[in-house]
């Protein structure tokens, strides 16, 4: 692979594993190691452990570190106790999306760590650059000073509460403990992205190798980015540039909920507030298709006469509900459930209609 | 290293072809379905459907991805592996046995431009 690819912390392990490697996100990262749909069921029934080491940590504090934070995202930071995490989106001033994040609550005073996709980093950074003049507040892009590994599925709390030497098992989902590793600081989330119960952990570079060896060591399955997002899928939990994007906004994706319009004001706010009294003119859904022909990102969604009026954005042969399901945009007047729509899949129609998002149950410990 | 068998012959889209007669039997090589990963779906045209060389017919679906089936042959399609409708994998499992369609041939002289095992093996790798 080329240098113009980045490599996180975890690269010569990823090799060492045999895995096939692939760019995402300007990062050479591991898409499987033995087989998507092994990984995916490892997550679903026992435990496995991702790289997530790209993604990024932007670290905001300062007097108006809340203010600031409450401006630029659309939930609502006010009322979180230290140790708890929020997920929500920034937005341009039009709807559209500029990422979607977790913002973790520090238990120092007036500081937030915001956790953002690895494509975006930079331009997130910048984007929060941009919108601080006038707020007392510090901005820090520390994402190459942090790994981050994520340990999802049902057997994760016993495990990671071994390998970390933690009673984990009070830890609430969306809540956060900070410990340490090699006297540095290091993090442990009940978050993820995988629709399971489940940790993400961050600490130093080297420290992440050693856990992720570990975590293996203990019979952890290692799971590549193929079945990351076949779990994320299934969960109805969206992709930014799939799902979100500068075109698509919270309430086009039917994310309105993490949007808290009781605030006085955030970037955006005024253009998604027009788009809920108005509707919009495209909403994400998820459509089933009787088939096992499967729907991928790009193929056309149509009305019984062949009208084209949507497109798909990410679709699978679901590994858990043995489906085949996509999410899809299409024109608001079709999104109701149980709405007709097909999908042209190379030279042939598929039928099938519009269901809830949320294919698979989630199984959190909330 | 993937296996490719001396007897057949092969497209730079990783088709194989055997030749009986005027019938091409049609699959797919070890080192597509060893890039593929698993195999779920097979999409194959019906019997009676004619292929034209060069174009796609169906396709081979991984969880992960779709990859077009091309045409080695022109041809009337006489015959379809129905055995692939509820086992896919048997194309991961043995690609040199689970043949896709089979094509009555419309011009045999078609076959002049395929690759032998050994050029084929410069394809693959």
């Amino acid at each position: 692979m080329d240098n113009q690819y980045k490599r996180t912390c975890l690269y010569g392990e990823h090799l060492a594993l045999g895995a096939k490697m692939s760019p995402f996100a300007g990062f050479d990262m591991p898409i499987q190691y033995s087989s998507i749909t092994e990984e995916h069921n490892a997550v679903r029934n026992r435990a496995g452990i991702f790289d997530v080491s790209h993604m990024g940590e932007i670290f905001i504090n300062g007097p108006q570190a809340e203010q600031f934070v409450n401006h630029i995202f659309t939930n609502d930071v006010r009322l979180m106790e230290p140790g708890q995490i929020l997920y929500g989106m920034m937005l341009y001033p039009d709807g559209g999306t500029v990422d979607d994040l977790l913002v973790y609550k520090e238990y120092a005073d007036d500081a937030f760590l915001l956790v953002v996709n690895a494509a975006n980093i930079d331009k997130d950074y910048e984007w929060m650059l941009r919108n601080a003049e006038g707020y007392e507040v510090g901005i820090l892009n520390d994402s190459d000073n942090w790994g981050q590994v994520a340990v999802q599925g049902p057997a994760s709390e016993a495990v990671v509460s071994k390998v970390l030497g933690m009673d984990l098992s009070q830890l609430v989902f969306y809540h956060f403990t900070d410990f340490s590793l090699y006297g540095k600081r290091a993090i442990v989330s009940r978050t993820g992205y995988t629709g399971e119960d489940g940790f993400e952990i961050y600490a130093t570079p080297e420290a992440i190798v050693d856990l992720w060896k570990t975590f293996l060591a203990a019979g952890v399955v290692p799971c590549g980015l193929g079945c990351r997002d076949t779990l994320r899928f299934e969960a109805g939990l969206p992709l930014y540039g799939d799902e979100l994007s500068a075109d698509i906004s919270p309430v086009m994706a039917g994310f309105s909920m993490f949007c808290k319009f009781d605030k006085d004001e955030f970037i955006g706010k005024d253009a998604l507030v027009a788009q809920k009294a108005g509707g919009v003119q495209r909403k994400l859904v998820g459509i089933e298709i009787a088939d096992r022909a499967i729907p991928r990102a790009g193929y056309p969604v149509e009305l019984p006469d062949g009208t084209e009026v949507g497109v798909v954005t990410t679709g699978y042969h679901s590994i858990s509900l043995d489906k085949s399901i996509c999410f899809a945009l299409v024109d608001s007047a079709y999104a109701p459930l149980g709405t007709p729509l097909n999908i042209r899949i190379r030279h042939k129609v598929f039928p099938g209609e519009v269901v809830k998002k949320r294919f698979y149950q989630t199984n959190y410990k909330k | 290293m993937s296996k490719i068998l001396e007897e057949l012959l092969y497209s730079e889209s990783h088709e194989w072809v055997k030749v009986d007669g005027n019938i091409a039997i049609i699959g797919v090589s070890d080192f597509a379905q060893e890039e593929m990963g698993d195999i779920t779906y097979v999409d194959v045209p019906s019997e009676g459907d004619s292929v034209a060389k060069g174009e796609d017919f169906g396709a081979l679906e991984s969880v992960k991805a779709s990859s077009e089936l091309y045409a080695p042959v022109s041809g009337e399609v006489v015959a379809v592996n129905e055995e692939l409708e509820d086992k896919p994998e048997l194309i991961n499992e043995d690609p040199y046995g689970a043949w896709i369609i089979k094509v009555n041939m419309s011009d045999t002289s078609e076959l002049d431009s395929l690759l032998s095992a050994a050029a084929y093996a410069e394809v693959a790798k």
